[in-house]
């Protein structure tokens, strides 16, 4: 399965990360790259294998329902991000984040 | 030592972070140091010591991987993207080496976010391998590599997803310990690739391990694949002679694409464990040629999403000016991540995305149980497996930036173990052209201590692992 | 061209648990904006989840109560999307193997004009425990929006629906069953005003007789039953005119905008979405034993299902009529407790869903805020039986105790309303009311059965209302025999 400069970009917008043109294309021959080497994979017949997510075979230990948080609501946003776009504030307040306007 | 009262351990950290002002600013191993709450845990564990409080470890100054948020410290994960984050708790790790009164020393630097075999993809920076400075130390736990290489610290943590302790620990000549997954807690460890990922101990040698893992290993409910497990002690075993131990030595560890000169050292120390009464066992591991592809599916995979959550929105890095929230992400991303993570990011969502799924993520579970079949298949005719933890010793560093592939080869005798879930360790066996070369052994699931043991009688014939890089003593 | 609808729904259910589904974090709804956002909720590298016992309970609860597969092993698994209230860039949720499995509800759609009521069969197509989103805020800053992370984390049940519904009433219907049932359970407060019940609607529309499925819209979060019925009704008829003047139909996210009573496309997202769905491996799959389901079970209390049954055996209603009193735990109680206070039951089943019910709906009253109890209202039952009062005086008795007032028996003597029942005295007012009406005997005598009526309404004047009809009717007849 050969990749395309668009599979780059439509990756890389699904993922978030801005891609310029050059970069993109230098991104390409190392992935194409990579890609065949995972490409040897396809050599085996896996039929019939079950996939294996977890190297234990166990099953989800489960918690008890009991409140053990508390708020921590300062401490944690010490760490927001400058605001930006000209503001040196923090992207905190009345104790939400603050982001570029969401619109559904 | 320090129960003995020779020195303190105000003196012993007082001079490590003197040795680590002196070399730290050639080698780079360190990325954050606070010596006012090093000095004060050593105060404190000096009261312990003086009350009769103390166990091995009270008081030892211990490098502490960059991966691992310690509360009111920099915890950056070697990235541009948490340069500014201070980590606000302390993960599981931390917390156990603070109960026993250990110091922390400071925070080494690392590959970003733990992908690399070289640590030349920090943001801040690379580290020299103390053996040879124009040299890499291996990766991703690189910077603790260095530190105790170099005596920059008493022992490190490090993780290991795909041999990120083991082959910075052949370069470097020390001994490294990745347990089985599960033993020690993930919680407050940044995730890579989580079902991959472990920490575990750094340090000159098998004993020293043994006593790192005394203190990390040990169930925690936080994370739901720590593994509820009676406590152990690590060190039970040192003692015992190896007579009718069973060695497998796999065929395809010594195959094509190992260095020449590490195969040499490799098979001495095997000669090595032949005088010990060790009997040695022909075995095959049929897919480790595999592990790679598969590796290179299933941690990109697991850490394009596990790094999702570095959005600019809570904390990390956000970029200056954006438009609107797209832009936002898109830019705060592309700024805040290295070449390497966003390779691996991009690899990882491509995988999953739809109609890739069944061809690579699932053919690279499915697979993966193969490779685990085969070390279970192993096991059955020995009672550890032995090869080399890396095909070379330490490259020149700049040598494989641009050829992600070639750099994922130095990982393809350590994957396949990651895969299993199984423990392995590096030990150091000897030296080729004055470059460490270490011993790999894997054992079977919960067989740390055995491992340990294999590799303490080893080191009571040996002296690879006293052996100290020229220049910084 | 007839057409016909199709409806599907999906239903976020909040669970009723004390923290989240993957941390100790409590899910108090109101509190001050990330004052419950613990590391796990707002995702702070390194933090890890660990699953919520009870979360488990109520998704086999609602197993249990829907007479569904359990599946034995489940798996959690991450749905990667970016958007702000998604702190970790992926929901986990369940995808391929969820807790809950094929299920059924039957429903009561009530009778619309003429269309008798009727009961349906809604098949569930599963269930899954998944975890919330936070929520946007607006307005705190110009020009920017606020994440709240308080809500992330917080346990649903997802439960999802074959495309079996055929009409907004019958949606409707189903979704005010499942409403009643989750609560009836104890899974889910119910809230509708606070999130904590939303629907996503998947209205399609096909020529009558057609099998195959036409291209679908969703609505999504409808968090009332009024809008919900607004909401299909408007979007049927727009997809049907659409396809009537020769257009098609996209698929597409709608949502309701209850001041227009329109349904409107949601600015269309640029891209198709690709969700990379992949098994979390943070968690290890949720295994559920026999052992499990029994313990649960154990401490359900007796389903609607189970008790409508008891309700036609034991009491002989109908079965409408027990449906209608299992629609809710609270009705179901109330009328229970009518009964145990004395009252029989089918009379108590009629006023519960007759004049009771009728006060609460013109009211807008929930059955809690009712100012006539089980008690009073098996009271007033009891003078019913024994004759003390008319049905009639009943009503009166009813109003004044809904207006306030207490005691029956005082409500009884203060307005005069006792009946007359003893045959004496009846007879001689219907013997005063014979002689005063000769042109009504001769005409019932002629056949006229009408007549009979008048003459006893004449009685009951006579009597101020007091005499027990039942009494009147009898003596008369036989005085005209």
């Amino acid at each position: 399965m050969a990749l395309s400069i668009e599979d780059i970009k439509k990756v890389a917008h699904l993922a978030r990360l801005e891609i310029s043109d050059a970069d993109a294309s230098a991104t390409l021959t190392k992935l194409s790259g990579i890609l065949r080497l995972i490409e040897q994979m396809q050599a085996v017949d896996t039929t019939g294998i079950v996939p294996m997510s977890h190297s234990q075979d166990l099953s989800q230990r489960l918690r008890d329902d009991i409140v053990t948080k508390t708020n921590q609501r300062e401490a944690f946003q010490k760490n927001a991000p400058v605001l930006g776009n000209g503001s040196t504030e923090s992207a905190v307040a009345e104790g939400l984040y603050l982001v570029p306007k969401v619109i559904e | 030592m320090l129960q003995t009262k020779k020195i303190s351990s105000v003196e012993l950290t007082q001079t490590f972070l003197a040795r680590i002002a002196q070399h730290n600013p050639s080698i780079n191993a360190y990325i954050a140091l606070d010596e006012a709450k090093s000095l004060a845990q050593a105060k404190a564990a000096d009261a312990l010591i003086a009350a009769g409080k103390a166990s091995p470890l009270t008081g030892i100054p211990i490098a502490q991987k960059d991966i691992f948020c310690a509360k009111d410290w920099p915890t950056t994960c070697g990235s541009k993207m948490l340069a500014n984050f201070v980590a606000p708790y302390d993960a599981h790790v931390i917390t156990q080496f603070d109960a026993v009164g250990a110091v922390n020393l400071g925070k080494t630097n690392m590959d970003e976010f733990a992908m690399g075999s070289s640590n030349e993809t920090s943001y801040f920076g690379g580290v020299k391998n103390p053996w040879d400075v124009e040299r890499v130390p291996g990766g991703s736990s690189g910077g603790s590599a260095a530190a105790v290489a170099a005596r920059l610290c008493a022992a490190a943590t490090g993780t290991d997803t795909g041999g990120s302790i083991r082959q910075p620990a052949s370069l470097c000549g020390f001994s490294g310990l990745k347990p089985t997954y599960g033993v020690v807690s993930r919680y407050g460890m940044i995730a890579f690739a989580s079902s991959l990922d472990q920490a575990g101990p750094m340090a000159k040698s098998a004993e020293d391990c043994a006593l790192m893992m005394n203190v990390m290993a040990g169930f925690d409910e936080r994370d739901s694949t720590s593994l509820n497990r009676e406590k152990e002690d690590y060190t039970r075993d040192l003692a015992k002679p190896l007579q009718g131990l069973r060695v497998g030595l796999p065929k395809e560890f010594f195959a094509e694409g190992l260095d020449a000169s590490v195969g040499k050292v490799i098979d001495e120390a095997i000669a090595a464990y032949k005088k010990l009464g060790a009997e040695i066992v022909e075995i095959s591991l049929p897919n480790t040629g595999l592990s790679i592809p598969v590796y290179y599916v299933l941690a990109p995979a697991e850490a394009s999403s596990n790094l999702s959550r570095y959005d600019g929105v809570r904390y990390g890095h956000r970029t200056a000016e954006y438009t609107d929230l797209m832009d936002m992400y898109c830019k705060s991303r592309a700024e805040g991540f290295g070449a390497e993570v966003k390779r691996r990011i991009l690899i990882g969502t491509y995988v999953l995305s739809a109609g890739y799924y069944d061809a690579y993520y699932l053919k690279a579970q499915q697979i993966r149980r193969l490779i685990a079949q085969d070390f279970v298949e192993a096991f059955k005719h020995c009672d550890v497996i032995m090869g080399p933890a890396a095909p070379s010793t330490a490259f020149k560093a700049g040598e494989k930036v641009d050829d992600p592939v070639a750099m994922y080869l130095q990982d393809i005798y350590t994957i396949s173990t990651n895969l299993a879930g199984l423990p392995g360790m590096s030990v150091p066996a000897g030296f080729s052209n004055g470059l460490p070369v270490g011993l790999q052994i894997i054992g079977n699931y919960f067989d740390e201590a055995r491992m340990l043991n294999v590799a303490h009688q080893y080191q009571q014939v040996t002296d690879w692992h006293l052996k100290m890089p020229q220049g910084i003593e | 061209m007839e057409w016909e609808v199709v409806i599907g729904l999906e239903t976020h259910t909040q669970l009723k648990t004390n923290t989240k589904i993957f941390s100790g974090a409590s899910t108090a709804f109101g509190a001050e904006p990330n004052t419950q956002a613990c590391e796990v909720s707002i995702a702070l590298p390194g933090v890890l989840p660990v699953l919520n016992r009870e979360a488990v309970n109520c998704a086999i609860k609602f197993g249990l109560a829907v007479n569904a597969e359990i599946a034995p092993r489940s798996v959690f698994a991450r749905k990667n999307y970016f958007y702000p209230d998604l702190p970790k860039g992926y929901q986990i949720s369940q995808y391929e193997l969820p807790v809950v499995g094929k299920g059924a509800v039957t429903i009561q759609v009530p009778a619309v004009g003429k269309n008798p009521a009727y009961e349906k069969v809604v098949n569930i197509t599963r269930a899954h425990l998944e975890e919330d989103a936070g929520k946007s805020v607006h307005g705190a800053v110009e020009g920017m929006s606020g994440i709240d992370l308080n809500r992330a984390g917080t346990p649903l049940l997802e439960i999802v629906t074959e495309p079996d519904m055929r009409s907004a009433a019958e949606a409707v219907a189903y979704a005010k069953k499942l409403h009643e049932l989750v609560q009836w359970i104890g899974i889910c407060d119910g809230n509708m005003q606070e999130g904590s019940f939303r629907c996503d609607v998947n209205v399609s529309v096909r020529k009558k007789g057609s099998d195959k499925l036409g291209t679908r819209r969703e609505i999504k979060n409808l968090n009332s039953f009024k809008f919900m019925q607004q909401a299909i009704e408007y979007e049927t008829r727009w997809q049907i005119e659409t396809l009537e003047d020769g257009g098609t139909i996209q698929q597409a996210t709608v949502l309701f905008n209850p001041d227009t009573g329109e349904t409107r496309s949601m600015r269309s997202k640029e891209e198709a979405n690709d969700y990379r769905y992949f098994p979390d491996p943070d968690l290890l799959p949720l295994e559920v034993t026999e052992a499990d389901k029994a313990r649960v079970k154990a401490q359900m209390p007796e389903l609607p299902e189970a008790m409508k049954a008891r309700f036609e055996a034991d009491f002989g209603l109908t079965s409408y009529d027990a449906a209608t009193l299992t629609a809710s735990r609270e009705l179901t109680d109330y009328f229970v407790q009518t009964v145990s206070a004395g009252a029989e039951a089918k009379p108590a089943a009629n006023w519960v869903m007759g004049a009771v019910s009728a006060k609460l709906n013109a009211e807008e009253k929930s059955l809690a805020d009712s100012p006539v109890n089980p008690n009073q209202l098996a009271s007033l039952l009891k003078r019913i039986a024994d004759n003390t009062i008319s049905n009639n005086a009943a009503k009166q008795v009813f109003e004044a105790l809904w207006n306030g007032e207490k005691d029956v028996d005082a409500i009884i003597a203060a307005k005069g309303l006792k009946q007359e029942s003893d045959s004496g005295a009846i007879e001689a007012i219907i013997d005063e009311v014979l002689k005063a009406n000769p042109a009504m005997v001769e005409e019932f005598k002629a056949g006229k059965e009408k007549a009979f009526n008048a003459l006893v309404g004449q009685a009951m004047k006579a009597s101020k209302g007091k005499a027990n009809p039942a009494q009147v009717n009898e003596i008369l007849k036989k005085k005209l025999s």
